[in-house]
């Protein structure tokens, strides 16, 4: 009689194990994790990663796509403790590292752990890892339209631009933007400031009291201090042209365009390339081509109709121009670099 | 070229970046001088901005703000005092974690109360009638054309110099900062002073958080001082503990401040990183300077233990 309960017993483990071996398998969800230096609501670099994680949520369905988001973590060493947690956890199909700041941990995490799928930015750089994937924005497209809309607009011929710091896409946003400022006229003045902060709101807000106190009638600016900027933009009634994200809402009346990372489309691809067996060792830019960078007009500049399709139009007829290679923003060697793909790429 | 970046929008600027540092950096005296560091300022300025911003914009009143501002500053005032003088805790370790839970909480609320970057109207500029206009050097531009906020700092720089040096309260304060146990002695309650100072030291930081986000700015962002509260406290080394020398010290920080804006504004051939620098390059140089003939509070820092 001992021999059969053990026996059922034995034949009812076998079949739970079999049963929760088959549940894990169908545990498809698809899951990610990011760190991003500023928070989720900065209406710029943060926000347009969290956004994208967020829309894809949206389209896969929560029971497909799942993912943790730990904002504000500028310093490095917080990061590298979440990012390291995370892929020793294996609960995650992919890392991300949002920012620039993060390479050199990828470069030390990722062969670490082979089998976790690492993506970082703003860079092209996979380091030759076949499990690291890279992206980045060309941000001067964006940056060029802007400033061209932006040159037909003012009246005072003077244009005021905050910058953070002289590096990354911040950099070819402004120098996008000055490009395309020029190539409607030159003879307008573009006033530029690098306060040296991300994050620094009082000072890119009297960065952008001294333009206007200088003449500017339009502002434009990039990272998530602009939100100072801003506030000033629609304070002296001036015209507010924005980058990364959506800024319309706080600009009110004052925005008018705006280049939005579309980081969903890249993200698509990387997750194909996960589920499809490939790691990483591949880079992607964001590009008005591929549909990452993104021109929309503020529905809250009151624009009328006909005033709104010519500038649709105007906006398209540019992008046209820069897809096509006829107007060359920057030269090679100081435009966003082409995408990488090494030869190790795949697991 | 010196007309150029010399023009009154520059002062104008200077005037209105100085604001919050002579309002943290007062309280940051009054408490000093009793002999209690405070460096939790950053943080209580964090929560007043948060709370007087948030006022604002629920109930459109920057009155409001301000005043739910100062109710904050105080009660973060009265639990730093509380850590710092009943418990005697390190001063310096207690301030930072004043600071990291007002960088935290309000944080949290941001996201969790507003969630997005928004304007609210907050203090407009006050013209003051008569003096506004007065084009002269462009006074008018530079004094005159100011918030209430600006007004109300520059006008405590004077009051906290006569009650520091002119009061009863002031010698009290200033007894307590040097010799807590001559002043008990006296019959001067040390601990209700240093409260009375800390929890001032609280309201003047909110206030100085609120002059940000509903006067200066008008908008509300994570982390939105960005470090300025520990520039205040080190204004107040920076000025001997003395208003005025406060004054000094925010007026020459903002002024270099508005001249690097002013600088890379007009397009001038330097470098934005060294622009950026100057403005703390000459703060530290005239620190230590200025520590050279330091009239620091002797008991700083000292926890007071009677009959010790």
């Amino acid at each position: 009689m001992s021999k059969i309960r053990f026996s059922a017993v034995l034949v009812v483990l076998v079949l739970l194990t079999g049963i929760l071996s088959a549940v894990h398998a169908q545990d498809d969800v698809f899951r990610v994790a990011a760190v991003a230096p500023s928070a989720t609501t900065d209406l710029a670099f943060s926000q347009s990663m969290f956004d994208a994680l967020t829309l894809i949520q949206a389209e896969m369905g929560e029971d497909m796509f799942q993912f943790d988001f730990q904002d504000g973590t500028f310093i490095v060493d917080d990061a590298a403790v979440a990012l390291r947690e995370w892929a020793a956890s294996g609960e995650y199909d992919l890392v991300i590292a949002h920012g620039s700041q993060y390479g050199t941990i990828i470069q030390e995490l990722a062969p670490e752990f082979p089998e976790v799928s690492f993506a970082w930015g703003t860079d092209v750089n996979t380091f030759g890892l076949p499990n690291v994937f890279a992206y980045t924005a060309a941000a001067e497209q964006g940056g060029f339209i802007n400033g061209a809309v932006a040159a037909s607009l003012t009246e005072s011929n003077v244009i005021g631009v905050v910058g953070p710091i002289e590096v990354g896409d911040a950099k070819l946003y402004v120098d996008g933007f000055k490009v395309g400022v020029a190539f409607v006229n030159a003879d307008i003045n573009v006033l530029v400031t690098y306060i040296q902060s991300f994050s620094d709101v009082t000072l890119a807000t009297e960065a952008a009291n001294a333009h206007i106190a200088n003449g500017a009638d339009i502002l434009t600016g990039s990272a998530q201090m602009v939100v100072g900027p801003i506030a000033v933009a629609v304070e002296e009634e001036a015209l507010w042209f924005g980058t990364q994200s959506s800024q319309a809402d706080l600009a009110a009346t004052s925005g008018v365009l705006f280049q939005v990372y579309r980081w969903d489309v890249i993200l698509n691809d990387m997750i194909a390339s996960i589920q499809g067996g490939t790691l990483g060792g591949e880079s992607y830019v964001l590009t008005l081509e591929n549909g990452g960078l993104e021109m929309q007009i503020s529905e809250a500049a009151e624009m009328e109709e006909e005033a709104m399709e010519v500038l649709q139009s105007t906006i398209e007829d540019y992008a046209t121009q820069i897809v096509s290679g006829d107007i060359v923003i920057l030269p090679e060697a100081e435009a966003t670099p082409e995408p990488q793909a090494t030869e190790e790429a795949g697991s | 070229m010196i007309e150029q970046i010399l023009t009154a929008s520059v002062f104008a600027s200077t005037i209105r970046l100085a604001t919050p540092y002579i309002l943290a950096g007062l309280g940051e005296t009054f408490s000093q001088r009793s002999g209690v560091l405070n460096l939790g300022v950053d943080g209580v300025m964090l929560m007043g901005a948060f709370f007087a911003f948030y006022t604002a914009l629920i109930t459109g009143s920057a009155v409001l703000g301000v005043i739910a501002a100062l109710g904050v500053g105080l009660i973060l005032g009265l639990a730093t005092a509380f850590i710092s003088v009943t418990l005697k805790a390190e001063q310096g370790i207690s301030g930072i974690g004043i600071y990291l839970f007002g960088l935290g909480m309000s944080e949290l609320l941001f996201q969790q109360w507003i969630g997005t970057p928004k304007s609210v109207t907050g203090f407009p500029d006050i013209f003051i009638p008569g003096l506004s206009d007065i084009e002269f050097l462009g006074i008018g531009e530079i004094f005159f054309q100011h918030n209430i906020l600006v007004y109300v700092a520059f006008l405590l720089i004077p009051l906290s110099s006569f009650v520091l040096n002119h009061t009863t309260l002031g010698l009290m304060i200033r007894a307590v900062g040097q010799n807590p146990q001559a002043a008990d002695a006296m019959g001067v309650n040390v601990t209700r002073v240093r409260y009375a100072t800390v929890a001032f030291c609280g309201v003047m930081a909110a206030l100085a958080g609120a002059s940000l986000s509903i006067a200066l700015l008008k908008v509300f962002q994570q982390n939105l001082t960005s470090g300025l509260g520990f520039i205040a406290v080190a204004l107040v080394y920076f000025g001997r503990w003395r208003p005025y020398g406060i004054l000094a010290g925010a007026l020459l920080f903002s002024f270099v401040n508005a001249v690097q804006l002013q600088i890379s504004a007009i397009g001038l051939d330097v470098p934005s990183e060294f622009a950026v620098m100057a403005p703390y390059v000459i703060t530290i140089i005239a620190l230590v300077f200025a520590s050279k003939q330091t009239e620091k509070p002797t008991a700083l820092t000292r926890p007071f233990e009677r009959g010790e």
